[in-house]
């Protein structure tokens, strides 16, 4: 008896694990591009983590004695007009990026599909509110809505992912509401709201989880806009402010000024930024192709 | 038809109000004002009546809903204010930029276009084949690179190998046109070439599925040459999703020429934009905001039209 019992309980747990592999590995074998996008990021996930074993040096030292230094076995990528180098200051750089880039494309996902599946819920005339407000944030260009919370909160990383956040909420909103509004059709919401349950646990607990395609979907399509996005706000001079590490800092001011006495300022670090945003899309569209391929992104 | 654009035109009347209630709260609910940020720009000490005084020059003494009238009746007579930072007229300081950034806007869009259509079909035409290959990792690159990190990479080539640097002062059209778009080129290849990516892989996917159709079977069986079937049948009928994506991705235009009018030191709407933000310069900010949001929903609006009268079908819905 008790031997049974042990296995009921163990086997669906290895199974749920089997199976998770296995999905992983199909999606390896259908989808190459996609597995490598997703090493990748793998890669640079990892490098984040670890900036303080992987990279040689530290990022904030200055050192005038060795300015501008051309690539060498020493500095991999060369040194900055301050002496650091730059190869370290590109792997604290994938800190602060993919920390800005996870945290507002989760949040702008979240409260997206939140609002999504709200406005979908009550239809009539919260939805139509809800709509006409996403219609007046989708009628800014991206990077101009950006600009203006930026210019309102200023500059800092807290503020810069708060930025981002705002003009993806209404597209991510806008894709999760128009997969919600079938749902509210299914029985099982009609028999949840026939138990008697309230929005609030019908919305959370039953048609949440039943949008988690559009919403996986719409946080890696963000991901790469969203590191993209933090580059241009710090590239402009209103993000992410010295000395913190940041890919779009090291491209401001000196990188210009020195194009050609150290062309390889310039050059790493927007090769790890086209790299990372690169790797972020081929990886979400993969997905995209996998879990829905028929959605259609704003 | 006249009926249809009319109606449209009438519609963008309050979302353009919309956004300037909001633009306008926006800037006013959150604390730290131009008046203070000028004072301690000079470092010099602001007494109080100082700073009163220079509030009530620029106007921000008043209640906010006058404020807002004073804008929004402005406006409609195509005044936007002064500037709160130069005390110039923002519609002189819009219309000396107006004509550098429209120019690069519509050369970019150029660009795209004669990038996304050939190499879309291109990839379409030969299907998996290393073509199709290169062609979907060039646009796919194109979404990747930062606009002005490419134009930073232009200029460093040009720089070390040709030993030239972008003019400092801008030329116009009208003036030279050899040295205007000699300029120009550059900045509009390096806002085109990102443009141009999202608009390539929809030329391709929308040439793919017309060459599947019935009436390209009938057009080869009849014996036209290929050509004439590729582009008089199937370029033709691809060309709608194209156009619509084209227009959509206008975003990605306006935010090409923030970041690559920085890097050329070209000065466009874009640079002032920047400016009037680091400077708290409110009236500015709301009236370019308003300006490119109406560009944005105006865009919109006419690609809808040349869809309409590219397609009978939505014509005479």
């Amino acid at each position: 008896m008790s031997r049974t019992s042990v296995k009921t309980s163990t086997l669906p747990a290895a199974s749920r694990l089997d199976r998770w592999l296995e999905a992983c590995l199909r999606f390896t074998r259908q989808r190459p591009l996609g597995a490598i996008g997703a090493a990748i990021i793998g890669i640079m996930i990892a490098a984040a983590l670890l900036a303080g074993f992987v990279s040689p040096y530290d990022p904030l030292v200055t050192n005038y004695g060795r300015m501008l230094q051309a690539p060498s076995s020493l500095h991999w990528f060369g040194t900055d007009s301050f002496g650091r180098d730059v190869f370290t200051r590109i792997i604290y750089g994938s800190r602060t990026a993919l920390w800005i880039g996870f945290a507002s494309s989760l949040l702008g996902a979240t409260l997206g599909a939140l609002i999504g599946v709200t406005s979908a819920y009550f239809s009539g005339k919260i939805d139509l509110m809800l709509q006409r407000f996403m219609d007046l944030l989708l009628s800014f260009p991206l990077i101009i809505l950006a600009l203006v919370v930026v210019s309102l909160l200023g500059s800092g990383i807290t503020n810069v992912i708060f930025a981002i956040t705002v003009p993806m909420v209404p597209r991510c909103a806008l894709v999760v509401r128009s997969s919600a509004l079938a749902l509210r059709e299914m029985p099982f919401v009609e028999a949840a709201r026939a138990l008697g349950f309230g929005p609030l646990r019908i919305i959370v607990r039953h048609m949440l989880p039943n949008v988690m395609a559009p919403y996986l979907i719409m946080l890696t399509a963000f991901l790469g806009q969203a590191i993209l996005l933090e580059a241009s706000l710090t590239f402009l001079g209103l993000g992410v402010a010295e000395p913190t590490a940041a890919w779009g800092l090291m491209l401001r001011g000196a990188a210009v000024e020195f194009a050609e006495r150290a062309p390889w300022m310039a050059l790493f670090p927007g090769l790890a930024i086209s790299l990372a945003v690169f790797a972020f899309n081929i990886f979400g569209d993969s997905l995209r192709d996998a879990l829905d391929p028929k959605l259609r992104l704003p | 038809m006249r009926h249809y654009i009319l109606k449209r035109l009438l519609l963008m009347i309050p979302t353009l109000f919309g956004v300037a209630v909001l633009i306008f709260l926006l800037l006013r609910v959150l604390p730290g004002d131009i008046v203070e940020l000028k004072y301690a720009g000079t470092g010099s000490y602001a007494p109080k009546e100082a700073l009163a005084r220079e509030r009530a020059q620029l106007g921000l003494d008043q209640p906010l809903w006058k404020q807002f009238i004073t804008w929004i009746v402005g406006i409609s007579l195509l005044d936007f204010g002064t500037s709160m930072w130069t005390g110039q007229p923002i519609t002189h300081e819009i219309a000396i930029r107006l004509e550098l950034s429209i120019e690069l806007a519509v050369m970019a869009t150029f660009v795209a276009i004669l990038i996304s259509i050939p190499l879309g079909a291109l990839a379409a035409v030969k299907q998996d084949t290393w073509i199709d290959y290169f062609v979907r990792i060039f646009s796919i690159a194109g979404l990747a690179i930062p606009s002005f990190w490419l134009a930073i990479v232009i200029i460093l080539t040009f720089v070390i190998y040709f030993r030239w640097l972008p003019p400092l002062t801008f030329t116009s059209l009208w003036v030279d046109p050899k040295a205007n778009l000699t300029q120009l080129i550059w900045p509009a290849l390096a806002v085109g070439y990102r443009y141009s990516a999202v608009a390539t892989r929809m030329t391709r996917s929308a040439v793919l599925e017309v060459l599947r159709e019935d009436y390209i079977r009938t057009a080869r069986a009849k014996g036209l040459r290929e050509n004439a079937v590729l582009i008089r049948h199937a370029l033709k009928n691809a060309l709608l999703p194209v156009i619509t994506v084209i227009g959509l991705e206008f975003a990605f235009l306006v935010g090409g020429l923030v970041v690559t009018e920085q890097v050329f030191n070209l000065n466009g709407i874009g640079k002032l934009f920047v400016e009037a933000i680091s400077q708290r310069d409110y009236t500015m900010v709301q009236s370019l905001v308003l300006l490119t949001s109406f560009i944005f929903i105006f865009v919109n609006f006419l690609v809808d039209l040349v869809n309409a009268y590219l397609d009978p079908r939505i014509r005479f819905q």
